[in-house]
C-alpha cells in the first residue's frame, strides 16, 4: 500500500488541535510548553468552550501563549494571574477562566495571589508548569529548584543551608479548603500526555460546575535551562524530579483523596 | 489479524528537530534528517522506514510544536 493511499482525511487519527493557530511557537525545541498548549487547546475544543474561555497568560516563557491558542486572553502582571482571573471569573461567572503560569511566576512572585485565590476557592483553573528553573531569563534558581541542582545562579547546585528547601506548591495548595482538585502530571510520554489530558478536562469541568479552585501542575523540562537535549532532559526529569514531585492526584474532593 | 498501516506527515517548517518523536516512536520509524534542514536551520524529522509505521500517534502526542499529522488504515 502506497503512502498516498493511507494519507486520506478518513484515515486521520491525530492532527494539530484546531484551536492552535499557524504561528510558529517561540519556545525552544522540545519545550514542554508546546505539549501543554496543545492539551489545553484540545480540551477546550472537546468541551466546546472556545467562545467561553478566558485564559490569563503569565510573565515567563509562556508570556506569548495568547499568540498560539485561538481563545480570549488577558496578559497579567508578573505573578498576578490568579488575581486577574478572580476578577474575570467573578464578572463573567458563565465563562471558563484559567491561568497559565510557570514556577517563577506562580511559586515566587505570585505566591500570595496563588494561595489566596485558592483559599477563597475561586472557580478558576490554575495550570502550573513546574520546570524547576527560570527559563526565560537564563536559567536562574527558582523556588522549585531541586537540592543540588545546578543553575546559573547556583553553579555548584542548590545549597539548602543557603537557599532553603524547594517549595512543594502542589502539597501546599492541597491543604487549603478552597481547592477541589490538585493534581500533578507530566507530558514526557504519550501515556502521560493522555493521563494529563483527563486531569485537565476534570479541572475545567470543576471550574464550570463551580466546585472551587482546580490546580493542575505539570512537572516539565527546560532543556535549554538545564543545558541538555530534550530527550535527556526527559530522562533527567524522570530520575530526579519525579522522586521529589511524585505524579498523581494530591487532592480530589470527589474521589475522597 | 488485521494488519495496520500508518503514515506520518511532517510540517517541516514547524519542526524544530527536538528528537522527542523519534524517542517516542515504538517502531523506530522516524529519524531527524541527517542532511536536509528547514528555513530555520533545524534538521526536521522524516519517515525513515515508512513500512514499519503502525499509526499509534505517540509521536504526535509528544510533539511540542504540533507538526505531525498521523493517518492509520486497516488492510
Amino acid at each position: 500500500m502506497e503512502l498516498k493511499d493511507i494519507i486520506k482525511p478518513e484515515n486521520l487519527v491525530y492532527e494539530k488541535p484546531r484551536l492552535m493557530n499557524e504561528n510558529p511557537m517561540h519556545y525552544c525545541p522540545g519545550c514542554s510548553h508546546g505539549v501543554i498548549h496543545k492539551l489545553i487547546a484540545e480540551v477546550i475544543a472537546d468541551m466546546g468552550l472556545e467562545d467561553k474561555t478566558i485564559g490569563v497568560s503569565p510573565v515567563g516563557c509562556a508570556v506569548f501563549a495568547y499568540n498560539y491558542i485561538d481563545i480570549d486572553w488577558i496578559e497579567a502582571a508578573h505573578g498576578r494571574a490568579p488575581a486577574v482571573a478572580t476578577a474575570a471569573k467573578r464578572l463573567n461567572p458563565d465563562r471558563m477562566v484559567f491561568t497559565y503560569q510557570g514556577d517563577g511566576d506562580l511559586a515566587a512572585i505570585g505566591t500570595a495571589e496563588t494561595i489566596h485565590a485558592a483559599n477563597r476557592g475561586e472557580n478558576i483553573v490554575i495550570v502550573f508548569v513546574n520546570n524547576a528553573i527560570y527559563g526565560m531569563t537564563g536559567g536562574q534558581m527558582a523556588p522549585t529548584t531541586l537540592e543540588g541542582m545546578p543553575t546559573s545562579t547556583t553553579p555548584y547546585g542548590r545549597n539548602i543551608a543557603l537557599n532553603g528547601h524547594p517549595l512543594k506548591i502542589g502539597e501546599l495548595l492541597a491543604k487549603l479548603e478552597g481547592t477541589c482538585l490538585v493534581t500533578r502530571q507530566s507530558v514526557h510520554t504519550a501515556a502521560a500526555v493522555k493521563k494529563a489530558k483527563r486531569s485537565l478536562r476534570k479541572a475545567f469541568e470543576n471550574a464550570m460546575a463551580g466546585k472551587g479552585t482546580s490546580v493542575v501542575e505539570f512537572v516539565s523540562t527546560c532543556s535549554s535551562g538545564w543545558k541538555t537535549t530534550p530527550d535527556k532532559a526527559n530522562k533527567w526529569m524522570e530520575e530526579n524530579m519525579f522522586p521529589f514531585y511524585p505524579l498523581g492526584d494530591l487532592k480530589n474532593k470527589e474521589e475522597g483523596i | 489479524m488485521a494488519k495496520i498501516k500508518g503514515a506520518v506527515v511532517v510540517n517541516t517548517e514547524r519542526c524544530k528537530g527536538c528528537n522527542l518523536c523519534v524517542v517516542a516512536c515504538p517502531s523506530d520509524v522516524l529519524e531527524l534528517h541527517p542532511r536536509e534542514v528547514n528555513n530555520k536551520g533545524y534538521h526536521y524529522v522524516y519517515m525513515k522506514e515508512p513500512d514499519k509505521c503502525i499509526g499509534c500517534a505517540n509521536c504526535g502526542q509528544v510533539c511540542p510544536d504540533g507538526c505531525l499529522t498521523i493517518y492509520k488504515v486497516k488492510i
